[in-house]
């Protein structure tokens, strides 16, 4: 058994927690299930993962066993089982990115790392991952960290962003595709919508 | 005479601050909306029937007709829902459609909710693209605040919600049976038709599902009319769509051009082929589809005529790879996608997928034997048309079509022992390899 990482789902925690899950609920009248992806979502932007105590809240709050939960949360790749580091750097290796550069970008960060697929450094920093594509194909090779886009990248470049990220220096815009506008300089997390979206430790984007 | 590139839906990408309500009404954006809420709704449907568009999404079914297949109102709910799940390699549209443009695809689900009388409407995007779900939330709330989503939609009196749906991480939720599992809560597996969508979608009810191209083509043909539509393209294939440019090509992007332009003309406005090479193959429209070569030049990119030259029009996702691609080391990436997202449900894709990967990771290590090329073809026929849904069928477009073409290549692997080509030639920055094992 190993120690848990993550705060207990009491007190504040819980509170918070159940106010964001009502209000995913109120997006899918009458149909609470739907709900269970965001809520997932949600357990994953606290606690770094899909957590045990995670599952067993989604479950309690939409009447399923933790086992139908747990059903779900496995058959997504975006859904972890053990905690990712503070950045999950992904290089897209599917093909056109892979050809273009992708492998070399992979292989550069995986040795200055010194960590493969789905591992994470030991200071917690970075969870290195191959991802597929992503839909950014022209701006190949493209690097993802939390999920917001680093376009045409080069072994240097990502080198230089991972080196950045875990020195705790913003790593600067991506800003070559149309309406990209946002800088990764904080931790984020996947998407959970509504008030537990722009709840979750991610800067503020300049939208709207 | 040359085709000539037709920004309709990428006309405002390059505004400023495009993603705002204020730049896209600037822009004439939601006049096209308040057209369609003094029509019957019956009108608007049938001006989308007779501009003739088709699905953006790739299998490129009449748009109208499939949302008249909803059976008469029974006084039950309806739904639309936008598939903005890209995923397929490639494709790389609709995410920079909803990032620089978001209100085009609200009107559009805005004026096909009316049209089909749906008063709920999701948009199911992936959850991999985190400031694409904060834009669109944002666009949303903008979009209700205005007085333009909620109840009595622009004083009209009809009444609309828009749930915007983080996926999290599947393929095969864009396919839109899968992806309705997914909106209910479930593991996203395809379910069987009949009964369709039309009929029984998503919570059972009526349901329309459209790719977020195609929504975003309904405001243009509403506020222009169908036969501006049909100026565009040809007879069978309308309009205009995004062609998304990408690998070994000097100019990368999204061409909005008419159904029929080829990829030669395209090529000519992107710059052509990098410098010093020349195209070796490319896809027409995603992985997914069987891929084509030089010969395919001049082949009109519209639905019949790509069917016609024996591969897809797809999602117009053309990734273009030149002479210094190893055509059996991108196949095999792409069947390692094929493999990881096949959600196991039938056994022919789910096994077929896994022993290629097997297979193909053979043959770039130099352990690939002539009796692996003969498996490949067989393992591709036992899937082919075997399973629920189409990805195990696109899994074996890549690998049927190069080896029509490049059988060589195959054999070379297997005679050689291993791959003969530089990966360092392909890229595109100089680097030196570190001789790590890709498996």
């Amino acid at each position: 058994m190993t120690a848990r990482t993550y705060e207990p789902y009491e007190g504040a925690k819980l509170e918070r927690l159940e106010a964001d899950a009502a209000a995913i609920l109120a997006r899918y009248p009458e149909h609470p299930r739907s709900g269970l992806l965001p809520l997932l979502h949600l357990v994953q932007s606290e606690d770094g993962f899909v957590s045990p105590d995670g599952i067993a809240f989604c479950a309690r709050v939409l009447g399923l066993t933790t086992a139908e939960v747990s059903a779900v949360a496995t058959f997504y790749t975006q859904f972890k089982r053990k905690p990712n580091g503070t950045y999950t750097v992904g290089v897209c290796t599917n093909t056109l990115c892979a050809i273009m550069g992708g492998d070399a970008i992979f292989d550069e960060l995986a040795e200055h790392l010194g960590i493969g697929h789905d591992e994470t450094t030991p200071d917690g920093a970075i969870t290195l991952e191959r991802i597929e594509c992503n839909a950014a194909c022209d701006y190949a090779p493209v690097m993802m960290v939390n999920w917001e886009f680093f376009d045409e990248q080069t072994p240097d470049s990502a080198r230089d962003v991972v080196d950045r990220l875990r020195a705790g220096e913003p790593a600067g815009d991506t800003g070559l595709a149309a309406g990209r506008d946002s800088s990764v300089d904080t931790p984020t997390q996947p998407p959970s919508g509504g008030t537990a979206d722009t709840k979750t430790r991610r800067k503020p984007s300049e939208e709207a | 005479m040359a085709t000539t590139l037709t920004p309709v839906l990428t006309d405002r990408w390059d505004a400023s601050r495009s993603w705002t309500l204020d730049a896209y009404r600037k822009a004439g954006g939601y006049s096209a909306l308040r057209t369609a809420l003094a029509m019957d709704p019956a009108d608007v449907l049938a001006a989308v029937k007779d501009s003739g568009l088709r699905g953006r999404g790739g299998a490129g079914f009449p748009t109208g007709m499939k949302w008249g297949f909803l059976p008469p109102p029974d006084g039950g709910p309806r739904y639309l829902v936008v598939n903005a799940d890209e995923s397929e390699p490639g494709t790389c549209k609709d995410i920079p459609l909803m990032m620089a443009d978001p209100h085009l695809l609200i009107e559009g689900a805005i004026i096909t909710s009316y049209a089909i009388g749906c008063h709920h409407a999701f948009i199911y995007l992936r959850g991999e693209v985190v400031h694409v779900y904060r834009r669109l939330l944002a666009a949303v709330a903008e979009a209700r605040e205005a007085g333009l989503l909620g109840p009595d939609v622009a004083g009209s009196g009809y009444d609309l919600e828009i749930t915007v749906h983080a996926g999290a991480g599947a393929y095969i939720c864009g396919e839109e049976t899968a992806l309705l599992d997914s909106l209910e809560g479930r593991r996203g597996q395809p379910r069987l038709k009949p009964p369709f969508p039309a009929v029984a979608g998503l919570y059972g009810r009526p349901t329309v599902v459209n790719n977020v191209e195609t929504i975003a083509s309904v405001p243009s043909v509403v506020a222009n009319g169908a036969d501006w539509f049909r100026s565009m393209g040809t007879e069978r294939s309308s309009g205009f769509g995004i062609f998304s440019l990408s690998g070994h090509v000097t100019r990368p992007g999204q061409y909005e051009a008419p159904l029929g332009i080829t990829l030669r003309e395209l090529l000519d406005m992107a710059g052509g082929i990098r410098e010093g090479h020349e195209l070796k193959f490319w896809t027409p429209g995603g992985s997914s589809t069987p891929l084509f070569t030089a010969e395919h030049l001049d082949v009109p990119l519209d639905y019949e005529s790509v069917g016609a030259a024996g591969s897809m029009l797809g999602t117009r996702a053309l990734q273009i790879f030149d002479e210094t691609t190893c055509v059996v080391r991108a196949v095999s990436r792409w069947i390692d996608f094929y493999a990881h997202e096949s959600c196991g449900k039938c056994t022919p894709c789910r096994e077929g997928t896994y022993w290629m990967k097997l297979i193909y990771h053979r043959l770039e290590a130099g352990e690939g034997t002539q009796e692996d090329l003969a498996t490949l073809l067989d393992v591709c026929d036992n899937i082919l048309g075997r399973a629920f849904c189409a990805l195990g069928d696109g899994a074996t477009s890549p690998v049927t079509s190069s080896l029509k073409y490049f059988r060589d290549e195959y054999e070379a692997h297997v005679t050689g022992g291993g791959c003969p080509f530089d990966p360092v030639a392909a890229a595109r920055f100089a680097y030196t390899p570190k001789g790590l094992v890709h498996a």
